[in-house]
């Protein structure tokens, strides 16, 4: 993770297309300049920042079934909830599983563990737009990057 | 027709903060309520939840954008209401 770059997501282990489920992976910073803020001698990962994180993992879902042909901006979190505090050098494993395919719009559940541990878990909606001019190459450079490639998926 | 209007006006009304009473079967979605793109996704959103339909927002809004059908087809709620509830019975044929 690059917090402050808002790259949330490490990797993809693994892309369902069948189920409609991805699973990323993210290692928390040992240091940050949000740690510097939140909080000064006590460190912990900002809960935007998990529901962000969250909503990476379920956009690279839908990046991934829709083969990049349209861009999902996060529009709505509903039901969030934070269960336990992430430290510096944590592995979140991040899940998202697809729950409404609408039109123009899509839904997932979406869930970190850590440890085997829940640590949060939210309802997201996106907004699913074309790309804005440029987004599309480095979106299909960032997913690439984690080791997402729609091309290369089968099922 | 009338059940469906009163679970798409309470889907409005609680999505959007639209006092019931204002919502009427021929209110228009966008020029008579105020309701935006974003908040017409949140209705889509609780419409397709609630009936079990997938309201083609998408194709509708390119209709209208490219002049092929006017948006009362599509906005104004009694005409809203009638195409769910013929997608609902497409669904159930």
């Amino acid at each position: 993770m690059r917090l402050e770059y808002f790259e949330m997501i490490d990797m993809v282990t693994l892309f369902d297309a069948a189920q409609q489920r991805i699973v990323c992976r993210a290692t928390v910073p040992d240091a940050s300049p949000v740690f510097e803020g939140h909080f000064p001698g006590h460190p912990l990962v900002p809960g935007v920042l998990l529901t962000e994180t969250m909503a990476q993992a379920s956009g690279y879902l839908v990046l991934g079934l829709n083969r990049l042909s349209q861009m999902p901006f996060l529009m709505a979190v509903d039901k969030a909830r934070f269960r336990t505090f992430v430290e510096p050098g944590a592995v979140l494993v991040i899940e998202a599983a697809l729950t409404v395919e609408g039109s123009g719009y899509a839904a997932t559940k979406a869930s970190i563990t850590a440890d085997g541990k829940p640590v949060c878990d939210a309802e997201l909606r996106f907004r699913l737009m074309p790309f804005p001019a440029e987004l599309g190459a480095l979106m299909r450079q960032r997913t690439a990057a984690i080791g997402l490639v729609p091309e290369a998926v089968t099922s | 027709m009338s059940s469906t209007f009163e679970t798409v006006a309470g889907i409005i009304s609680e999505t959007c903060d639209i006092p019931r009473e204002k919502i009427t079967p021929a209110s228009h979605a966008i020029d008579d309520l105020g309701i935006d793109s974003l908040a017409f996704l949140d209705i889509a959103f609780a419409v397709d939840k609630a009936f079990g339909i997938k309201l083609p927002l998408e194709q509708w809004t390119q209709e209208v954008n490219e002049g092929k059908a006017p948006a009362e087809q599509y906005f104004v709620l009694e005409n809203l209401c009638a195409r769910i509830d013929g997608l609902v019975a497409a669904k159930t044929a």
